[in-house]
């Protein structure tokens, strides 16, 4: 164990112990660890292998950036061990090494490799013979990738909730400019939230001052009303939205103004060895030390281009890391170093890094005069090389959002030179990074934004010149940096620009003799820029490499262009949560209790049958049965108009439709094809009571609505599908079954085909339209959904003297085909029109005034269809598949099969299908073909069942 | 595809929470011809540029309404019931807001 002593700042309790396994095996370490700090205080250096050559990697940056510590937790690839928090139990394991992370067989890609494996070298090599390809592909597929989704997923481990979020300002980065800047929005009355992508508040603060003031400054947020989100990733930006990831919930961020604190990642330096685990990056070092008190290393060699490293220098010392020595790329080492010469640290100045020894880690440093190869002394050794190469904007999001950036060529990096609108900037990632500056630059940015969305006042306007003086005063005295030459001590062994993917500073090299010499077009070749760490650690690198190949400037060379996700985010987040719940209806309990086999028809779960299709069927017939239908849709349409609307939204008439009776309906478009059926009943003169089918009944309503929205009519349209529910009761038993709950006088007399009446049902107010679609006499009851299972219950037991059955979608089927009743979407489609579906008689081209589809439809009436729907019956017992192909005399495909069922009542096969209109006449022999067998149909041109409606009638 | 939209009746809210209902198109009267027909039902202007188009609050009120947007930025000039639609506009209908009416007899 390489714990420190307990120090103030740390953020680990030494009382909770918490155990997890690593590949296995059981390894403890202490709530508020990571997994990476935990591993790293148990010993172990290396966390994964790279991609290609699969050599070692350990820990390098500390806070999420690079890929080098990427594990499986709990068999989901994609965690980095680095940030991930610790809990008891967790299962870690290792990724691309096999047989395992210690011993790792594709090692050997490495020590042949090189020379073998230039970019692109699999493209190139395993091309021919063409033949082997998929051998190739398999053996490649298994090298490749980092880590396996496990194959079976029983069910999804998590669901993204979506989240909208709208507000004045959105902050990202909750370091100590995007914590000002929310504070300074706040306070000017702005609704702000604040995403931070870590698991803490505080920025680099947390390693310069271990947090000191962050909490109070978050605290005064919190109590400012300020939406404070961590381990909270902005992912892009996308037309102004901010997607925030955060844990099971994706907030989808709206705000009128952005304040981009993103700050800088430290950048690695290019030299022999520079990816052996101990080389790790200045920040990264600090943080294993302050906020977990693990010790680093014991002997380190600190190399820097700027006083960070300096820091860097001193704060592990102090904590009792041995410094062999620094060496400092500048002429002129920084204020630190003299600190670092009174506690007798060697420093020296232009000097850097060209080589990193060590089998499993690192081992020793050669360091050498900047530009040069040749070493000025000893290797030294050491177990821990800390690197800063300086720190380059993160200017991803900002880039997305519209900003550009220039290269500058003091600093050494691209920074910011143009803003969008809406957007600012603040901190290190606008240049504003020293301690000096970047609350101000926070502060700025925050009036600025709230000011941009019109709060604020004098006093926070003249606060905004005063600023800005501080800023280009700060700016001013900001300590020189130095650029280091893009790669050091390259004979001497592989320098690393690219860690995801493995992309060397020869790779590049080749790749721009290959002819591959823009940076864009480098980037697609060798990969660079494109791994896990989204070109965090590797875009100014490879930059700075192409630059030196090309012979032109970094300016020159330009930027790839960043794209979102900024952040590697599992797409399970993305695809987020359906958001369209099951409908139920209110009778579901019942179907459920009675073992009904559900299945979904549209939004919708119902019951298809419950246990045998045929008997169900056969109990209509025989007796009588019970259906729920409440997922009909069913409007009201009210007013003076009411019928008049109806006349020109339907085909047919509606405005002389009597009290109290009942008429079918097709809504038809504009070009005359069917969109919907279903019946209008009137309830009294203003009112009439519309039945849409199921899946229609949404787009029924808008249709009907739209109409309505430009028309002087006076109408009213009411949706009443989820609070009206309804059952059809059907059968010779019917009659006798309704009258011994209702007191309505249901004799045929009384209440004839096609009439509907109000009264009361098992004591609940019910609509009773006497209709009947499955062929026996029939009552559809509507009435409150809140009392379906006591209508229901009520029913079936008023019905069981009769034997009646509850019957499903699967029976209903069967018993309106017999009818021969179009099932709108099953047997129409969107070019079928009321002629061709046999059912001329619902046009009435005689209406007077305009009506939907009229122009149309007087078009369709004058000439035959195409084709026509009919029905047939089969001479032998075969079901031909709904969708068969009705084929003429050459074999063509001249229609199809819609609809197929076995009739048990009448002991044959059945269907309706769309044929050619010369055909569709009674007796006709069609032939139809399905599945290459060739099946003989008779078509038949009126119902099967009952055909002159006696019985419905009786 | 993502900006706000201004319900009429509820505010503002974001655009998925609509139904796009195309934009506003002549309907022919009585006694058009197969081309007059087919061209208002099955062509479009698709314009790049400004236009005035149906919009449904499927997810709130469920009212229809009219805005004037440009197609290329996304950008709303405003947004109406169809009876508080000012006439003219871009591309609109020159006839004013009501295009698609059908006579009442």
């Amino acid at each position: 164990m390489s714990r420190l002593p307990e120090h103030p700042g740390e953020r680990i309790d030494r009382q909770k112990v918490i155990r997890f396994s690593f590949d296995g095996k059981t390894v403890e370490g202490f709530e508020g660890d990571t997994v990476g700090s935990a591993l790293y205080a148990a010993g172990r250096r290396t966390f994964s292998r790279s991609f290609k050559y699969h050599r070692r990697r350990g820990l390098m940056c500390c806070s999420g950036q690079c890929p080098n510590c990427i594990v499986a937790v709990d068999g989901a690839p994609g965690a980095r061990a680095c940030t991930e928090p610790l809990r008891e139990g967790m299962r870690v394991e290792h990724l691309n090494a096999r047989p395992g992370l210690e011993f790792d067989a594709m090692r050997a890609t490495d020590l042949v490799g090189g020379p073998f494996t230039p970019p692109g070298f699999y493209y190139k090599t395993f091309i021919r013979p063409r033949r082997l390809w998929p051998l190739y592909e398999k053996v490649l597929r298994h090298a490749a990738g980092l880590g396996r989704l496990p194959r079976q997923q029983p069910e999804r481990m998590w669901r993204t909730e979506y989240r909208r979020r709208h507000a004045d300002v959105l902050v990202v980065g909750g370091g100590v400019a995007g914590l000002e800047a929310a504070r300074a929005a706040s306070r000017l009355g702005a609704d702000v939230v604040l995403a931070e992508e870590g698991p803490e508040l505080g920025g680099r603060r947390l390693v310069d001052e271990a947090g000191e003031g962050i909490a109070a400054l978050a605290q005064d947020l919190r109590a400012g009303g300020v939406e404070v989100l961590t381990r909270a990733s902005a992912l892009g930006y996308f037309d102004g939205i901010v997607p925030v990831w955060q844990g099971d919930t994706l907030h989808q961020v709206r705000a009128r103004r952005h304040v981009f604190a993103t700050g800088g990642i430290e950048q690695p330096l290019l030299f022999a060895g520079n990816d052996l685990p101990g080389v790790m990056l200045s920040d990264g070092a600090r943080r294993l030390a302050s906020l977990y008190s693990v010790k680093p290393g014991s002997r380190a060699v600190v190399v820097t281009t700027s006083d960070r490293g300096l820091h860097a220098a001193l704060a592990l010392h102090e904590v009792g890391v041995e410094i062999a020595a620094v060496a400092d790329l500048r002429q002129l080492s920084g204020a630190p170093a003299q600190d670092l010469g009174e506690r007798g640290i060697r420093v020296l100045p232009r000097h850097t890094v060209v080589e990193a020894r060590g089998g499993k880690a690192v081992a020793q440093a050669v360091l050498a005069p900047v530009g040069g190869e040749e070493a000025d002394e000893r290797p030294l050794d050491c177990d821990l090389l800390v690197v800063s190469g300086g720190s380059a904007p993160a200017t991803s999001l900002l880039l997305q959002a519209g900003a550009r950036t220039a290269y500058d060529a003091a600093r050494g990096g691209f920074a910011l030179s143009e803003l969008p609108d809406g957007v600012q900037a603040a901190g290190e990632v606008a240049g504003a990074g020293e301690p000096d500056s970047v609350a101000p630059s926070g502060e700025l940015a925050g009036l600025e934004a709230a000011h941009a969305v019109g709060l604020g006042d004098e006093r926070s306007g003249a606060r905004v010149p005063e600023l800005r003086e501080a800023l280009a005063v700060a700016r001013a005295g900001r300590p020189a940096v130095a650029v280091p030459p893009p790669a050091s001590g390259a004979r001497r062994g592989k320098c690393f620009a690219c860690l995801c993917e493995d992309v060397t500073s020869k790779d590049i090299a080749y790749s721009v003799k290959e002819g591959y010499d823009s940076i864009e077009l480098c980037k697609r070749y060798t990969t660079v820029t494109m791994g896990p760490c989204q070109g965090r650690m590797c875009q100014l690198p490879s930059i700075a490499l192409m630059a030196q190949e090309t012979s032109q400037s970094l300016a020159d060379v330009g930027t790839t262009t960043a794209r979102p996700p900024w952040r590697s985010v599992p797409m399970g987040v993305l695809a987020g949560r359906p958001i369209d719940p099951a409908k139920r209806s209110a009778i579901h309990g019942r179907h459920r209790d009675l073992g009904a086999n559900v299945k979904w028809a549209g939004d919708w779960r119902r019951p298809y049958d419950y246990g045998d299709p045929q008997a169900e069927a056969l109990a209509v017939h025989h007796g009588a049965g019970l259906i729920d239908v409440s997922t009909l849709g069913k409007l009201l349409v009210r007013g003076a108009e009411a019928g008049a609307f109806l006349d020109r939204v339907y085909p047919n008439r509606f405005s002389d439709l009597r009290p109290r009776r009942i008429r079918y309906g097709v809504v038809s478009s504009d070009a005359g094809r069917i969109l919907d059926d279903g019946t209008i009943c009137r309830l009294d003169q203003e009112t009439f009571y519309v039945t849409t089918t199921s899946s229609g009944a949404g787009a029924i309503e808008e249709w009907f609505s739209w109409w309505l929205a430009d028309s002087d009519l006076e109408v009213r349209l009411t949706d009443l599908t989820q609070g009206v529910g309804a059952v059809n009761l059907a059968g010779p038993r019917a009659r006798e079954i309704i009258s011994a709950v209702t007191d309505v006088d249901c004799s045929n007399e009384a209440f004839p085909y096609l009439d509907a009446r109000q009264g009361r049902l098992a004591g609940v107010r019910c609509l009773i339209l006497r209709i009947g679609f499955v062929g026996e006499v029939g009552y559809e009851i509507h009435f409150p959904a809140a009392y379906g299972e006591h209508v229901w219950d009520a029913l079936l037991e008023a019905g069981r003297p009769y034997g009646i059955r509850p019957f499903g979608l699967e029976p209903q089927r069967i018993l309106r085909l017999q009818k021969l009743h179009v099932l709108v979407g099953q047997d129409t489609d969107s070019e079928s029109t009321p002629f061709g579906a046999a059912m001329p008689w619902i046009v009435k081209l005689d209406k007077d005034g305009d009506f939907i589809g009229r122009s149309a439809l007087e078009h369709y009436a004058r000439e035959t269809p195409a084709t026509s729907l009919v029905g047939f019956t089969m001479s032998d017992g075969h079901v031909p598949s709904e969708g068969a192909v009705v084929v003429d005399e050459r074999g063509t495909p001249a229609g199809q099969v819609t609809s197929s069922r076995y009739s048990p009542v009448l002991g044959r096969v059945i269907g309706m299908a769309w044929v050619p209109s010369a055909l569709a006449r009674d007796g006709v022999s069609i032939t139809i073909s399905d599945e290459g067998q060739k099946l003989t149909a008779e078509l038949r041109t009126r119902p099967f069942y009952d055909p002159d409606g006696e019985v419905l009638r009786s | 595809m993502s900006f706000l939209l201004a319900c009429p009746n509820c505010g503002v809210r974001e655009v998925s929470d609509f139904g796009y209902g195309g934009e506003i198109s002549s309907r022919p009267g009585a006694g058009a011809d197969f081309r007059q027909l087919n061209a208002y039902n099955y062509f479009r202007r698709n314009v790049a540029g400004v236009q005035r188009e149906w919009w449904f609050h499927r997810s709130g009120c469920r009212a229809w309404f009219i805005a004037e947007r440009d197609t290329r930025t996304n950008r709303v000039m405003f947004t109406a019931l169809p009876k508080d639609v000012p006439p003219g506009g871009d591309s609109g209908p020159a006839e004013g807001p009501e295009p698609k009416r059908l006579a009442v007899s």
